[in-house]
């Protein structure tokens, strides 16, 4: 039979999950499901009042890390200080040991920021549908899984059923070709998309990275456009599977092994928009244009050039978006006009899903290197798992960092979102790795400029935002 | 989940866009193990200053706007984290109803699950329902099943939705007990992907 056009990556991920059709909405079988404590305590009291199982513990993968402290892990959970996170900690615990869910609990080498471990677990693999009560689902898009964060009644639906009612999104291609100037990569790709399609501008789509920018990145670099994906309003971004991707997860701990690898393989290969797939909008970038890129503002796509000024509010015709652009100038304490290099930072932030997995760690500790944190400033490295510190200390990147200045966390959301006792004080200014820099969001009265690891780092020297070009050796 | 139909409420304006949800509930109310209660950590840091004290200023604290039930506010409203905890504290605080130019997907998504109408306007339209809930007599109606919105002054705006979705919340259905129904649907697709797919059965250790 003759079909109009070819499928997208997303169309055929979505066809290999659809389960049935009820009403015009489709149930979407799902292959993973990650929970954590924050989002799941009101999902299984839910169940239980409705007397449901959990159908496929075997299915669901469980961590401890949004509200955790990065210090002091090893004395466990009962040694949590604050006694809201250390109930929510221990209601997950005790949900998942009723459900049989596989967990790794706080202290564990193999816990960490979710959207880290499932990928280094090898969890995450390619066509996978894999849905998680946090935004930033979106990360495991990398390995051309469709992946997309879930409110808490939906964790309650994909517990009970392993599946999750959906409607079909639109399809956008994000082009980016070229190969990026140094001191250029992944955030900078990703904040480069956000500013150019706006915090809504992915609304009701699936995006799908490609071009040559996209082929040449890491496996941690597409996590990290993948993980911002949401920031620009698309629920899940993807990138095709390639041998950077398979080389990647073979011989994780949750790979396919020996002749299961190979038929998997011959499946994952088949992972790709065919020529003729149709997409509803493109967007074409140029790497060689980007500059390294920081935000100015309270929302992602404020997003500048470290060699610009502070935009005003003329800059927007939109009279709310006039009202919010005053508003991010006000709370962020800066003036139109001014470089935004002037901007003397109190804190530096390297962490969160976003940036904490170990090339980011190689790349900020490449900068620090042989270097001093400015005296006035507080920094700190979180790393994204037990395992990727274990790796960088293996690597000697922790002496790096100490001997800087920095200070050497163990692994947890922490500054990302300061639900632990990681947080911003009023006023203060932080470069940070993380993903949003909306008000409050690292610390009420917190002003948050997003940033590469790399770029980070070198503000940490500096003591303001800086150009990293200036840094690189 | 309880039903939505019809609505007569006070309106208040929050004129902003891209109001994310961590404005809508700040991460402190997130330690909580259940879904009520979370009206006291709504629009937190808007309400209230860093002593504690109310903020005169900010809107649902004037006493002309006590018992809103309508939010009319900017476009993007509920970007950011996918926390129900934001829908859950809206209601809690007694909004079931929020009008604006345009959602975030999630926030939505997770409005539907909960019984809280996200209602779509053109920018205009919500412009124009934005300066009459500014006003002293600013009591909006909202009626599902006819699809529109009476302002204050006695225009009507029609609204679109999905079907389905409108079909669900005038009924408050539950989602698992529908999704349920199709439990033979989801039988047969497990069974037959464990043939095509094999490696994804082997639960690791
Ligand atoms: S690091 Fe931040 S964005 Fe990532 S999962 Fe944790 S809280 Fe969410």
């Amino acid at each position: 039979m003759q079909t109009m056009s070819g499928k997208t990556l997303y169309d055929k991920i979505w066809d290999a999950h659809l389960v049935a059709e009820q009403d015009g909405e489709a149930i979407l079988y799902i292959d993973l499901h990650l929970i954590h404590e924050v989002t799941t305590p009101q999902a299984f009291a839910g169940l239980r009042a409705h007397h449901r199982p959990v159908r496929r513990p075997d299915r669901t993968l469980a961590v401890a890390d949004h509200n955790i402290p990065t210090e002091g892990q090893g004395l466990g959970v009962g040694a949590v200080a604050d006694e809201e996170a250390r109930l929510q900690l221990q209601t997950l615990e005790q949900n998942v040991r009723d459900a049989g869910i596989e967990f790794f609990a706080m202290g564990d080498v193999r816990n960490g920021i979710v959207h880290v471990v499932g990928p280094e677990q090898g969890r995450t693999q390619p066509g996978m549908t894999i849905v998680c009560g946090d935004s930033h689902t979106s990360t495991h898009g990398a390995f051309g899984a469709l992946a997309h964060g879930i409110g808490t009644s939906e964790v309650e639906h994909v517990l009970a059923t392993q599946t999750l009612r959906q409607k079909k999104a639109k399809n956008m291609r994000v082009n980016i070709s070229g190969k990026p100037a140094p001191g250029v990569g992944a955030k900078d790709f990703a904040l480069a998309v956000i500013g150019a399609i706006g915090t809504a501008g992915g609304t009701g789509y699936v995006i799908e990275y490609a071009g040559e920018a996209i082929r040449d990145l890491s496996m941690e670099g597409r996590m990290t456009l993948c993980n911002l994906t949401i920031e620009g309003g698309a629920r899940a971004g993807l990138v095709a599977p390639d041998e950077t991707t398979f080389a990647y997860l073979l011989g994780r701990p949750a790979a396919p092994k020996a002749g299961a690898w190979d038929m998997a393989l011959r499946y994952w290969k088949t992972l790709v928009s065919d020529a003729d797939a149709h997409f509803d909008r493109e967007v074409h970038l140029n790497a060689a244009d980007i500059a390294p890129l920081v935000t100015w503002g309270t929302s992602p796509e404020d997003v500048l050039a470290v060699t610009d000024t502070v935009p005003g509010p003329d800059s927007t015709t939109s009279p709310d978006k006039q009202v919010s652009v005053q508003r991010a100038l006000d709370y962020m304490g800066l003036s139109a006009g001014q470089p935004i290099t002037e901007a003397r930072v109190d804190v530096v932030f390297i962490g969160s899903c976003t940036n904490s997995r170990i090339e980011d760690l190689r790349s900020a500790a490449s900068i620090v290197e042989g270097r001093r944190v400015a005296e006035h400033v507080r920094a700190l490295v979180v790393p994204g798992s037990g395992l990727v510190k274990a790796q960088a200390e293996a690597e000697g990147l922790d002496d790096i960092f100490r001997a800087a200045g920095f200070d050497w966390r163990e692994p947890g959301c922490s500054m990302c979102l300061g639900m632990n006792p990681d947080r911003l004080a009023p006023g203060e200014r932080c470069a940070s790795t993380s993903n949003r820099n909306f008000e409050g969001r690292q610390g009420r009265g917190g002003r948050t400029h997003l940033m590469s690891p790399a770029m980070a780092a070198a503000a940490a020297i500096a003591g303001h935002i800086v150009d990293v070009r200036a840094y690189l050796r | 989940m309880k039903a939505f139909t019809r609505l007569d409420a006070l309106a208040a304006p929050l004129p902003l866009a891209n109001v994310d949800t961590d404005q809508i509930i700040p991460k402190q109310f997130l330690k909580t193990v259940e879904r009520e209660g979370l009206s006291k950590g709504l629009f937190y840091d808007f309400r209230f200053d860093t002593e504690g004290r109310e903020r005169p200023d900010f809107v649902l604290n004037k006493p002309e706007y006590k018992g809103t039930g309508v939010l009319v506010t900017g476009e993007n409203f509920g970007c950011g984290s996918s926390r129900e905890h934001a829908p859950w504290a809206l209601m809690d605080y007694g909004i079931t109803c929020v009008i604006a130019p345009s959602f975030a997907d999630i926030f939505y998504n997770n409005c539907f699950q909960n019984g809280l109408l996200p209602l779509v306007l053109e920018a205009d339209e919500v412009q124009a329902l934005m300066e009459e809930a500014r006003g002293g007599n600013h009591k909006v109606s909202v009626d599902l099943e006819a699809q529109s919105v009476i302002s204050p002054s006695g225009r009507r705006f029609g609204f679109q939705i999905d079907a389905q979705r409108k079909t669900k919340m005038l009924q408050g259905l539950d989602a698992i007990g529908e999704t349920l129904m199709a439990a033979s649907d989801i039988d047969v697709y497990e069974h037959k992907r464990s043939l095509d797919q094999p490696w994804l059965d082997k639960a690791p250790h």
